[in-house]
């Protein structure tokens, strides 16, 4: 007792908790309290103090050797979608950082959680053109929700906890925190980790205003022919639950932007189908046929809209959405309810009346059965001697029961997949949406399964887009992963042949792409393989690939000169889309 | 229809976040007319004060973009019927030619101008105004040898705001409740931006 009384004495202040560390500790320490196991990263000269630091962590953070920061990214990308937590991603400075750079458009543009942390020069020599100097700040600026450069090893506890406060609150998207060397290497008086809540310049949420759901509920209510769209807002809010809810009791049919795919199980009777360029018919013609449209979580995207002065003219628009500046930025709403759709939904789900609609939903329907005539039963059943996408999507729903988390990259497959895969879960759908990053499938895809290690991750990927970003074939073999890699190879860049085909009088200017012997390749990585051509061997093929205990790469030789129907040709409105 | 709107943004003092606003308007190919930062009433606070030339609509979606950023706690625009503003000016003009010419004095008289340094060489004038009364000064002092002018930024006071004072304790909450009201802009579109 006497002991403790001097000791009490002597330490007046709990300075006894405050020890010396350095600021790459301090970082490390930030993220193990942020509940970060993973880390995407790429070590060089100026991010050195922190993969030191790193050595003596290995038990507690898990570092995933990249091949190219651009696959770190997308990888910490994929990791965030599939587990609904913060991605994180290690670079270092100069090259290192500016790699990052599409990837954090990328999840700008798609709303995805990530936290980049980049390696700088010596405080001192900012700005002097120091080796591998770069201007991160300034340059990532317009592609992360916040960024920060600290110079100050003191800074970095506070400036974590805002970072990943910032990604993962309200709208998510990238921050990218900037650690000058000597921060990195500096001693501070540590005094714990403290994480963040509020900031005062920063509304993560809108208030919600009752009045806003009340005159929503009245226009629904009243409508005849209310029709729902919704975005990845439904995935980002957890609020699969809540919507579902809202349109069951609405009776209210349902179409997706191709980010909100997943939040509603495919077989759902309201499912109504993709929107959008190469979405469902139905979806399409009748938002121009609606009376209400309740856009939930999206944001009126171009190739979802078509012609702007064409869109839903004839319909009161209500727009849910937790972003202010989307409310009226391309769709004018009536009614603009603001706020996280978790809570606005139920309030709103409240205040509708039950109601069945058959008839409304009916004219789905037909136009469903006109699209599956003129299109879908050749995509997914065809006579062709070559085999369609859409065939080799179907098989796969029949191996995966629409369990699998699906990957997708950019281009003619990415909407075939979108079209046809079937998901039963939220959070199971990641694509470059927004940015439509071509190479981000095949490192999101080893990120998506490091977030959802207990499920099969597929990616399906076209033979253009894959070559992007081939290299993180070496971080499969090395962390030995288990990604399915599904290559769709028609031999063409074949979304832009598409459109030569049908807009530029088929001068099919760089389309025409040569691709390596992608088993022997895959066997060069230690990647089982297989190659096929004919359709008799796409059931087995497909199985084998779905079934291997390890990470597999299976090409699928299909058509060279498909195309994705339907489609709204650019500039045209979503009622001028064509089945042919 | 295009018009002057003067928008006054509040904002931490953080350094990048004039890169931050300055690519709001350049990503979309405007041109800011006028950028003034300045602390504004409220302790630790900055006031940003741009001009540019747009229609409501548009200016209105950029006040949101403004305020998306992190840093930034409020954007409000005002058309010029619904601000106090004034920019200083600055004229160099050689003192001979104002010693001999009466002329020069009187037009100086005339505009409100204020010498604020006399040399042997050259006077410096000021005056403070909108622009019209000034470019119309520079035009009148063109053929006495202007040596040099230069204008400064619009500061702007909104003539209905209240200060900035309220609305800080108000972001300084940690939870802010129901009874708070930020998107009232919905009932008064017309008048101050608010979100």
């Amino acid at each position: 007792m006497a002991i403790a009384t001097a000791t009490q004495v002597s330490n007046p202040l709990p300075q006894a908790d405050i020890a010396n560390i350095t600021g790459s500790k301090a970082l490390l320490e930030a993220l193990i309290a942020e509940g970060v196991e993973t880390i995407f990263g790429y070590p060089g000269g100026a991010i050195m103090p922190i993969y030191d630091a790193l050595y003596d962590y290995h038990d507690q953070l898990k570092h995933i050797l990249v091949r190219h920061e651009q696959g770190g990214i997308h990888a910490a990308q994929g990791f965030a979608r599939s587990s609904g937590k913060v991605g994180v991603v290690f670079a270092t400075s100069g090259p290192g950082a500016t790699n990052l750079v599409t990837g954090l458009a990328d999840a700008m543009i798609d709303s995805t959680p990530v936290v980049a942390i980049t390696g700088q020069v010596y405080a001192h020599l900012l700005g002097t053109d120091a080796f591998q100097e770069t201007d991160v700040i300034n340059i990532t600026s317009p592609v992360t929700k916040w960024n920060y450069q600290i110079t100050d090893a003191a800074e970095i506890p506070a400036v974590l906890a805002k970072a990943f406060y910032i990604a993962r609150s309200g709208r998510p998207g990238p921050v990218l925190i900037d650690i000058t060397k000597n921060a990195q290497l500096q001693l501070f008086a540590y005094s714990g980790y403290q994480k963040c809540n509020h900031i005062r310049s920063y509304r993560p949420k809108p208030i919600i205003r009752k009045e806003y759901i009340e005159e929503a509920a009245n226009l629904i209510n009243a409508a005849e022919k209310p029709f729902v769209i919704f975005g990845q807002g439904v995935i980002l809010g957890n609020a699969e639950k809540e919507f579902t809810n809202f349109i069951e009791k609405g009776g209210l049919p349902a179409a997706w932007t191709i980010l909100g795919l997943s939040a509603l199980p495919t077989d759902h009777p309201l499912n109504m189908g993709m929107l959008g360029m190469h979405g469902n018919y139905g979806p399409n013609v009748l938002t121009n046929d609606c009376d209400v449209l309740i856009a939930v979580g999206m944001r009126f995207d171009d190739r979802v809209t078509g012609r702007l002065d064409k869109y839903a003219k004839q319909a009161k628009v209500i727009h849910l959405d937790i972003d202010p500046s989307e409310i009226d930025k391309n769709v004018k709403a009536t009614v603009g309810v603001w706020g996280d759709c978790k809570e606005t939904l139920p309030l709103l789900t409240q205040l509708i009346e039950s109601k069945s609609r058959t008839a409304w939903i009916q004219r789905f329907k037909d136009h469903d059965a006109e699209e599956n005539k003129e299109v879908i039963f050749a995509e997914l059943h065809p006579d062709t001697p070559v085999m369609t996408m859409g065939e080799v999507i179907r098989n796969l729903n029949e191996i995966s029961g629409g369990d699998a988390i699906i990957v997708t990259d950019v281009g003619q497959h990415q909407m075939v997949t979108c079209r046809y895969a079937r998901f039963n879960q939220s959070n199971s759908n990641i694509t470059s949406g927004g940015l439509g990053t071509m190479g981000f499938a095949l490192p999101a895809a080893i990120g998506a399964k490091f977030g959802a290690p207990e499920r099969t991750v597929v990616a399906i990927i076209g033979d253009g887009g894959v070559q992007m970003t081939l290299q993180e074939l070496g971080t499969i073999l090395q962390t030995e992963v288990n990604v399915k890699i599904l290559i769709l190879n028609n031999h063409f860049l074949g979304m832009v042949r598409q459109w030569q085909q049908l807009f530029h009088d088929k001068r099919y200017s760089f389309v025409d792409i040569a691709s390596p012997d992608y088993v022997k390749l895959a066997e060069a990585y230690g990647i089982a393989a297989a190659s096929i051509e004919s359709r008799d061997q796409l059931n087995d093929a497909l199985s084998k690939m779905y079934h291997h205990d390890r990470s597999y790469l299976l090409e699928v030789n299909v058509g060279k000169e498909n195309n994705v129907f339907p489609m709204v040709p650019q500039g045209c409105s979503v009622s001028e889309i064509r089945l042919k | 229809m295009k018009q002057e709107y003067t928008i006054t943004v509040y904002t931490e003092n953080h350094i990048g976040l004039l890169v931050r606003i300055a690519t709001i308007f350049s990503r979309r190919k405007i041109n800011i007319e006028s950028l003034n930062t300045s602390p504004s009433e409220a302790e630790g606070i900055h006031r940003f004060t741009i001009v540019i030339v747009e229609t409501e609509e548009v200016v209105r979606k950029l006040a949101r973009q403004i305020e998306k950023q992190v840093e930034v706690l409020k954007a409000y625009y005002n058309n010029n019927e619904e601000i106090i503003w004034q920019e200083l000016a600055l004229y160099k003009v050689p003192t001979a030619q104002i010693a001999e010419k009466v002329k020069v004095e009187r037009l100086l008289r005339e505009h409100g101008a204020r010498a604020v340094v006399i040399r042997n060489d050259y006077v410096v004038f000021e005056t403070v105004g909108h622009r019209e009364e000034t470019d119309r000064l520079v035009q009148v002092l063109a053929p006495y040898g202007l040596i040099e002018f230069v204008r400064s930024a619009r500061v702007a006071i909104i003539k209905e705001s209240r200060g900035f004072h309220e609305k800080l304790r108000e972001f300084e909450q940690a939870e802010p409740m129901g009874e708070l009201i930020e998107n009232e802009f919905l009932n008064q579109q017309k008048e101050i931006f608010s979100m």
